[in-house]
This record gives structure tokens, C-alpha cells and sequence, in this order.
């Protein structure tokens, strides 16, 4: 009785919203003179309808939700799997053109004479990526100990907001305020500092600086995340048999969270290595090795940004940047089924 | 420590300070009220409401479509509808997904558009780069509130009689219901302040867009256009729109924090 007074609800509801959407339809196909998204609408609404005559029982409602559940998976799964032969086939292109090791090791990118070396953009994005973690990793694991072990409740509490914020800041936001503070700084102190004075400040270490501020929150929220689910007991035998706080932290607490922290670090590396715009605004954007920190370059992901706008009238630039961007996929999954082995290995070894 | 702590939250102070301090004394009314004209990139007047239009026509239908398709996914993803192998198979290639650089996203629909012999840009493409970025992000929210649903009391819905779906709609939804919002939000901010997916896609407007493959401009597009322009004027304008899509941001934050603790009143433990 309370079943069949439900799924009259249910009925007159979707009811309801399908009435709505056929407004909504008419009204675009009117008012919008928009008939691609008059249809789509339409199509909703009579499927809704359709679906609401058909719900007789709910064991076919059952059957019908986990139909199109199993629809819905299988559609991303294949939008994935789309993804990789886009990319493997427009690659292609370019790999009857020029052969696989003149493109990752020449380091001449010369698009207008249909030539793409990418020595030198993948140099570059390894140093700027490796140098920002070499900055963001230690600062991000020694605040996320800090939250965890050392700061007081009321402290934490109003941490962990500033932490969120700062992980939902768009990478744009990241350029820009990199445009208007790190760059004189760097041209004007640090590069100085290290002795070179030509520099304009549109550099590598300028790029790593942008991209380990970006990096903090990842790492850190995930650390906090692991150390937090660590067995109080384990902790409290530490001190227990006389080691100090910082003892027990870096002996049971690094320890003992170690997988939980390593791919922290690998997601880390993943968001420094794909990051594009923040990137792309403070690195100068030449194709070449600077012979040092604070000389101009390009990350592989700031090249397909960079040259984009001429995809039409270049055709085999197009396949380059797709290249490219296949280069970045397979590294992500490179790292992911790296970090999925070694965190296996980790948390055989570091059982507690 | 404390020094390491010092240097993330100061970051954060800088960055916002910064974006404030200078968007706030070039921002006016006029900005956020009017089109850009064309005018708007030169220096004259001319403001960026398409973008903020534009933007939200991007984000908002990309997380309403990211939104219906985590779900399922991450419901489906439960032990009763699908064996443990190749859920985790599921698990690896979301993961995988939402490793992916959005510019990658960016690069896979600027293609599809270019052999469905689209030129410059559009509103569909854009959405769908962006919900592509989006699912990972939101599934994994769901996901996670999900695992964490207690066993007995789904069972005690099915010793009720209820169907697995039935349960996954009415007790499992609800259970999961913070991760849901959490997610949704998630995924709305990371849409509408993600640069690198729509700057290949949708192209370039100064109107609003009329159809679904009209180009139109956007809140992070227009920023890096500013940002490039040579006279320091124009470049002020930069932080005004920065300015706009970090209060967004924020308060897409705050929101978030409001709605988990809302709805994760009704939840049984």
C-alpha cells in the first residue's frame, strides 16, 4: 500500500518534470529559434513520459534503473577508451611523417617547415616539474604533520578551510598573480642573487615556484588524510617507550602512513607535470634548454597551449600537438599503474 | 614546521590579497553589466557579462551531465550490482581519468570538432571537455561517501523487500548525500575556473552565444587574453575578472562546507 502511494509520487513528479521540459522545448524552439536544443528537450520529455508508463512493476523499474546504470559505465568506459584512440590516430599522422626518436630527440621545433623536435620542451617540463616538487614536497609533508601531530584543535580547525581554498583556486588565478609578484621578484632578487643578471623573470624557476603553490594543497590534504588514519595505540607505544614527538613522527608516523604519503607525491607530480595555463603565462614560452634556471622555455603541456591557434592553417601541427598530448596521457598512466604497484609493495612492507 | 606552515598559508594570503587588492579598485559596475564590444580589449569601456554568461552556460549544463553520470557510476560501482574485478578495473581507469591535464580534454574534443569540420569553437564542445574533467572528480566524491554507508542498514532495506535500486535511490542516496554535494560543488568550481580545456574548444566571442555552436567567451579565457594584452590598462582588467571568478570560487566554498554540514544531518551511523 505505502509502495504503491510512492511510486505514485514518483509518478506525478516526473510527471510533472516532463511537462516542464516540454515548455522548456517549445520555448526554445520559439523564443531561441534554436532547434538542436528544441529536440534534445523533446527527446527528454517524451522519454521521461515513456518511462513513466512503463514503471507497471517495480521489479522492472529494477531491472530498467540498473539497465541504464550499466549503460552509463559502459558509455564512459568507451569515452575513455575514445580518448586513447584519438589520440593514438591522430598521432599517427605524424608518425608517418617523421620517425618516433627524431621527435623525442631532435630538439628543433620548427613548425613551420614541418619539423617537430621535442628534446628540449621535454627537458624542460622534467626540470620545471622536478624542481617544484623538490620545493612543494618537504614544505607540503612538514605542514601536514604539523596539522596533524602539533597544532591545537581550534588551530586545525581553521587550517583545513585555508587548505580547501587554496586547492580550489582556478590555475589562471595562479598565472596571474605569478605575472605580477613572482616575475619582478625573480628578476630582481633571485636571479641576481644566483648571478644571473639577464634574466627576464619569464623563466623555469619562475614556472616551479607557481606550480609548488599549486602542488601544496594535493599533497598536503592527502597527507593530512594518512596520518589522521593512523591507530592511536601505534603512537602512543612510540612515545610510550620513551621517543620524543619528532622521534615518533618520523619513525612511526612516516612510516606507517608511507603508501598513503608516496601517492599523495605521485598525484602531486601528476598536477605539476599537466599544469598548462599558470604555466604557460610565466614560462616565456621558447622552445629551447636555457643553459640556466632563469632562461625562457616550454612544458610539453604549455606547447599545445601555445599553438593551438594554428592548428587550421598548419595541418601536421595539428597531429604534433596530438602527439603531445598523447605523450602527457601516457606518462599519467605511467605514474598511475607506478604509484597502483608501489603502493601495493608499500603496504606489504610498511604493515602495521 | 611552523615556518613550512607560514609559507602555504602565506601563499594563499598573497595570491588572494593580490587578486583583491588589484581587482577590486579596477572593477565597476559597468564591467559586470555590459558586453564586450570589442572595445573592452583596447582599453575603452565595455564589460565582461558575456563571459560570466558564458561561463556559467558552460559549467552549470557540464556538471548537471557530470553529475547524473557519476552517480550512476559510482552506485553502480557497489558490490551488489557488479563483481570486485572489475570495479577496481573502474576504480584504475577513473583514477587514470582524473590524472589527465584538462589540456588533454582540451585536445580530444578541439579534435573531434575539427573531423566533424567545426572551425573556432563551440558551446557543446566546451561542455563536453569539461564534463570529461568533471566525472572523475565528482565520482570519486560520491564513491568515497558511498564505501562508507554501513552495511546493516542496506541490508535492512532489502530484508524489507526493497529492490537493490530501490535501496540505492532511497537509502544509499541519502546516506551518501554529503559526498554528493561535496561533489557536485567540486566539480562545478574546478569547471568554471579550468582555462585549459575551454581555451581549445570554445574560441572567442563578444556577444552572447545564441546557440549551442555558437563560440562564446569565458570567465578564465578572457583573463589570459587580458593578461597578454601590452598597455597596463587593459591589464588591470585582467585582475577585475580574476577577481569575479575567485569570489565564485570562494563562494562555491563556503557553500560547499554549508551543504555537507546541512545535509549530513539526516545521516544514520
Amino acid at each position: 500500500m505505502h509502495i504503491n502511494k510512492a511510486s505514485a509520487v514518483v509518478k506525478k513528479k516526473s510527471f510533472l518534470s516532463a511537462l516542464l521540459i516540454l515548455i522548456l522545448s517549445i520555448l526554445s524552439l520559439f523564443v531561441l529559434k534554436d532547434i538542436a536544443l528544441a529536440l534534445i528537450l523533446l527527446f527528454v520529455a517524451v522519454a521521461l513520459i515513456a518511462v513513466n508508463f512503463l514503471i507497471i512493476s517495480r521489479r522492472l523499474f529494477d531491472v530498467l534503473g540498473t539497465r541504464f546504470m550499466l549503460i552509463v559505465v559502459l558509455f564512459v568506459l568507451a569515452l575513455f577508451f575514445l580518448l586513447i584512440i584519438v589520440l593514438l590516430n591522430g598521432s599517427g599522422i605524424l608518425l608517418e611523417h617523421q620517425s618516433i626518436g627524431d621527435l623525442l630527440f631532435s630538439s628543433a621545433w620548427k613548425p613551420f617547415s614541418n619539423h617537430f623536435g621535442l628534446f628540449a620542451v621535454i627537458i624542460d617540463t622534467l626540470i620545471v616539474t622536478a624542481i617544484s616538487m623538490v620545493i612543494a614536497v618537504p614544505i607540503s609533508l612538514l605542514t601536514a604533520v604539523y596539522i596533524t601531530e602539533y597544532a591545537p584543535t581550534r588551530l586545525r580547525n581553521m587550517i583545513r578551510p585555508f587548505i580547501d581554498v587554496l586547492a580550489g583556486v582556478p590555475s589562471v588565478v595562479f598565472g596571474l598573480c605569478a605575472l605580477l609578484v613572482f616575475i619582478p621578484v625573480v628578476r630582481d632578487y633571485i636571479a641576481p642573487f644566483f648571478g644571473v643578471v639577464t634574466s627576464s623573470g619569464f623563466c623555469l624557476f619562475t614556472a616551479s615556484l607557481i606550480l609548488s603553490i599549486m602542488v601544496f594543497p594535493i599533497i598536503i590534504s592527502l597527507c593530512v588524510e594518512s596520518f589522521s588514519s593512523i591507530p592511536l595505540a601505534l603512537k602512543e607505544a612510540s612515545l610510550s617507550v620513551g621517543a620524543t614527538k619528532w622521534e615518533t613522527v618520523k619513525k612511526v608516523i612516516f612510516r606507517a602512513s608511507g603508501p598513503g604519503v608516496l601517492s599523495a607525491i605521485f598525484l602531486g607530480f601528476g598536477r605539476a607535470f599537466g599544469e598548462t595555463i599558470a604555466v604557460s603565462m610565466v614560462i616565456g614560452n621558447q622552445e629551447l634548454i636555457p643553459r640556466t634556471l632563469f632562461g625562457s622555455g616550454q612544458t610539453l603541456a604549455s606547447l599545445i597551449a601555445n599553438n593551438y591557434t594554428e592548428v587550421a592553417s598548419i595541418p601536421l601541427l595539428a597531429s604534433a600537438l596530438i602527439f603531445v598530448a598523447l605523450i602527457l596521457f601516457v606518462v599519467v598512466l605511467i605514474f598511475n599503474i607506478c604509484g597502483f604497484l608501489v603502493l601495493r609493495r608499500a603496504s606489504k612492507r610498511w604493515k602495521y | 614546521m611552523l615556518a613550512s606552515l607560514a609559507i602555504v598559508i602565506g601563499s594563499l594570503i598573497l595570491i588572494v590579497s593580490v587578486i583583491v587588492l588589484n581587482g577590486a579598485s579596477s572593477l565597476s559596475l559597468e564591467m559586470l553589466t555590459q558586453t564586450s564590444e570589442g572595445s573592452f580589449y583596447l582599453g575603452s569601456g565595455g564589460g565582461f557579462l558575456n563571459a560570466i554568461v558564458g561561463s556559467l552556460l558552460l559549467a552549470l549544463p557540464a556538471t548537471a551531465f557530470a553529475f547524473i553520470i557519476s552517480v550512476c557510476i559510482a552506485m553502480y560501482l557497489q558490490k551488489e550490482f557488479i563483481p570486485s574485478r572489475f570495479s577496481s578495473f573502474i576504480r584504475i581507469c577513473l583514477d587514470i581519468m582524473w590524472g589527465i591535464p584538462s589540456i588533454v580534454y582540451g585536445v580530444f574534443a578541439l579534435t573531434i570538432m575539427i573531423a566533424l569540420g567545426l572551425h573556432g569553437g563551440s558551446v557543446l564542445f566546451g561542455i563536453f571537455a569539461l564534463t570529461l574533467l568533471e566525472i572523475p572528480i565528482i565520482t570519486r566524491s560520491v564513491d568515497e561517501s558511498i564505501k562508507v554507508v554501513p552495511h546493516g542498514l542496506k541490508e535492512s532495506a532489502y530484508s524489507l523487500g526493497s529492490t537493490r535500486f530501490e535501496t540505492s535511490l532511497h537509502v544509499v542516496r541519502r546516506q551518501a548525500m554529503p559526498g554528493i554535494v561535496a561533489g557536485i560543488l567540486l566539480g562545478f568550481g574546478r569547471g568554471i575556473g579550468d582555462a585549459a580545456s575551454i581555451l581549445l574548444t570554445v574560441g572567442d566571442s563578444n556577444y552572447f552565444p545564441t546557440s549551442v555552436l555558437d563560440q562564446t567567451a569565458a570567465l578564465p579565457t578572457i583573463i589570459l587574453n587580458l593578461a597578454g594584452m601590452p598597455e597596463k590598462t587593459v591589464q588591470n582588467k585582467a585582475y577585475a575578472v580574476a577577481f569575479v571568478l575567485l569570489l565564485i570560487v570562494l563562494s562555491i566554498s563556503i557553500l560547499t562546507r554549508y551543504f555537507t554540514k546541512k545535509s549530513s544531518k539526516y545521516i544514520i551511523k
